[in-house]
């Protein structure tokens, strides 16, 4: 059955019940209008203005633009700094994404060995997880911060002489280890409640068929998970892309020249610190093709298969 | 009785929860290559029984013997048994064949044998047609004999089923019922088969143990549960209607300390014996049930749906060896129990010896 079968109102009904209708043409779009004008002003809006102004070059002080056709979509493809952006960008977001995945599977599948059937030690776990993002990103921060951190004196120990915001490497390798942090809970909950949700029968006739706890996993339980890994994916790519931002303002602590950036912070930097408005219309034009083609490739693949019901 | 005749051994096996205790030292020789059906009212530990021999679950005293051997310890997959759950318990991401498959695959079992046991099974279950389709795509009855084939293809001697039928229609159990015993003895295999419904614990079982309250009641062939109740639990939990339990005194001027169990087609109307008042008739087709009441004890007659109803006060009659005594606090059954030392409590009373 395609995902959008089961939330049709026939569907939640069962066509016993009739299906609410309006009398009139003019209620239900004055009851939308509200959500509309919210999307229309606060996405529709600064889209297209986003389009537009990527064909033109905005004076740095405001006294109108010209014309420009595509020259700031090439002017991108030419800019070294833009494409190492980018290529920064892809190796933080697979890196990001994989690494806060896989960890987070390895700790539900741990939590889940111990909470089985507790349901008040669950439901605790999930309050902690629930609050501990923004915490842990500030904590994240604080432990990296350069004059009073503590990570700073543990990487002196090996020899690292740590430098956040001035060595390019140390900088990437901050960003990398607070994206995770950060993620990592909101993946962990999902996990476990996609691992609490294989039904106990389904477990067990694994294990009386198989002996060893590994084959087990490979065998049943990652496929089992596979659709909440998929959508945790998704979530993880788009995280990695654009939620990344606050954590890259921090620790590239206004100084983005020499510090890696991902594209989207790089919007920022151009638009509002280089005042180069049209190239960053252009930048953030393709960030937006970027989340299309993610949002294409999700729909497709949850429509082809991964669901099991 | 030899050793290799025993399957598994129970021996004083206690499960204790936070709150309860689903086993209290249970017990039981479990023979090999018999149907052995563990019934019980819901909640008397049979699953958990089940699940102790499994290994899914651990004891907390006794020990269970496997083939001979302690199984403390032992992985369920190391027990040499298979399952089959109430709800199928099927692998929803594979296919019918992977499904079945599964066991064998997993120990690396030959292409050459996995095809050709595929073939006996999947023959034998009806599944042929079914074998590429996923477990959503299949009817209850469909995914129940999926679950049966990936049990049986594993050829392990022993199998155990926790209620597997008790998710499909009447008709379909019935089918599964006979079907289920053909394959076991054809197959050899030892069945331990958990329900709680008494018709199929005595058309399937080649015994039957009782269970109430994580306590055995008895163990015995289908007959010898039905004719000689060991216990007034036994007695009131097996027959459709099941057993009438008066207190002796509703029948008898005897001692106060005696129940007495008939069962309903065991009564029959006379014209004279103790009085009963009619308190409903229930019309079967072949047969008749007419609840009454003696003193306040109720009971039920069977009747032949030929015979005349009875009117509203009417005297019942019974062969004096279709009673059974049970001693009224322990509620044992008092072997050899002599009713001709008791004395009919109405002056009209005779026996019969029909
Ligand atoms: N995991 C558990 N935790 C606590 N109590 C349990 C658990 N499993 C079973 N019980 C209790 O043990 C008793 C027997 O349960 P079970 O073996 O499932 O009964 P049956 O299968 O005969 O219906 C019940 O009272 C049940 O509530
Ligand atoms: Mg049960």
């Amino acid at each position: 059955m395609a995902a959008t079968d089961l939330w049709s109102p026939v569907h939640i009904y069962g066509g016993f019940m009739k299906r609410a209708g309006f009398s009139t043409r003019w209620l239900p779009i004055l009851l939308l209008l509200p959500q509309l004008s919210i999307i229309l002003i606060f996405f529709y809006w600064p889209a297209a203005h986003a389009v537009k102004s990527s064909f033109y070059l905005q004076d740095p002080f405001g006294f109108g633009e010209t014309f420009v056709g595509m020259k700031n979509y090439t002017a991108l493809l030419k800019s070294s700094a833009y494409l190492r952006s980018a290529q920064f960008t892809v190796i933080f977001t697979l890196i990001v994404t994989m690494l806060s995945l896989s960890l987070a599977l390895l700790l539900a599948v741990k939590a889940d060995k111990v909470i089985k059937g507790a349901k008040t030690y669950r439901t605790l776990l999930m309050w902690v997880y629930a609050v501990a993002p923004p915490v842990a990103g500030v904590i994240g921060l604080v432990l990296f911060d350069q004059s009073w951190g503590p990570l700073k004196d543990f990487f002196g120990l090996f020899g690292w002489d740590f430098r956040l915001g001035v060595t390019y490497f140390d900088t990437a390798f901050a960003m990398v280890v607070v994206s995770v942090w950060k993620q990592l809970p909101v993946n962990f909950i999902f996990f476990l409640s996609g691992l609490q949700s294989i039904p106990k029968s389904v477990r067990e006739a694994a294990l009386i068929d198989n002996r060893s706890a590994t084959g087990r996993f490979w065998d049943v339980t990652f496929p089992l998970l596979a659709p909440t890994a998929f959508f945790l994916l998704i979530i993880n790519i788009t995280y990695a892309l654009f939620d990344t931002f606050g954590i890259i303002d921090t620790l590239a602590k206004g100084e983005p020249s020499n510090n890696p950036m991902t594209l989207v912070y790089r919007v920022y930097v151009d638009g509002f610190r280089g005042n180069d408005l049209g190239g960053s219309s252009a930048q953030s034009v393709v960030l937006m093709v970027l989340v299309l083609a993610l949002t294409v490739f999700q729909f497709r693949m949850v429509e082809r298969r991964i669901h099991y019901t | 009785m030899q050793i290799s005749d025993i399957a598994i051994q129970i021996d004083r096996v206690t499960r204790a929860f936070d709150r309860n205790r689903a086993l209290d030292e249970v017990s039981v020789p479990i023979r090999a290559g018999e149907f052995t059906v563990l019934l019980g009212p819901s909640g008397c530990g049979k699953s958990t029984l089940l699940r102790l021999i499994a290994g899914l679950d651990t004891q907390t005293d006794g020990t269970i013997l496997i083939e001979g051997q302690d199984m403390r310890g032992t992985p369920p997959g190391a027990r040499g048994l298979s399952m089959v759950f109430q709800s199928y318990a099927l692998f929803p991401h594979l296919s019918v064949r992977q499904n079945i498959l599964f066991g064998l695959a997993v120990r690396k079992t030959s292409r050459a044998v996995q095809a050709e046991r595929l073939k006996r099974v999947a023959e034998m279950m009806g599944l042929g047609p079914l074998l590429d389709r996923k477990p959503s795509q299949l009817s209850g009855g469909q995914q129940q004999r999926v679950a049966l084939a990936r049990a049986v293809i594993s050829d392990r001697p022993i199998c155990l089923m926790d209620e597997p039928l008790s998710n499909l229609d009447a008709k379909l159990r019935a089918d599964m019922r006979v079907e289920l015993r053909s394959i076991q003895k054809q197959l050899g295999l030892t069945v331990v088969y958990v329900t709680h419904d008494q018709v199929e614990a005595m058309t399937m079982a080649d015994r039957i143990i009782v269970m109430n309250g994580g306590r055995i009641e008895q163990v015995g062939i289908p007959e010898a549960i039905y004719a000689r109740p060991e216990t007034t639990f036994t007695a009131s939990f097996i027959g459709t209607p099941p057993m009438n339990l008066f207190p002796a005194s509703a029948l008898f001027s005897g001692p106060a300390n005696l129940t007495v169990g008939i069962r309903p087609e065991d009564l029959h109307l006379t014209d004279a014996g103790p009085r009963a008042d009619l308190v409903g008739v229930e019309y079967l087709g072949a047969d008749r049930l007419v609840a009454g009441q003696i003193n306040g004890t109720p009971f039920v007659l069977r009747q032949p749906a030929q015979s005349p109803t009875p009117r509203d006060r009417f005297h019942i009659g019974w062969s004096q060896t279709a009673m059974n005594a049970f001693d009224a606090t322990t509620g044992k059954r008092l072997h050899d129990f002599d009713f001709s030392s008791l004395s009919p409590n109405q002056k009209d009373f005779d026996h019969e010896t029909a």
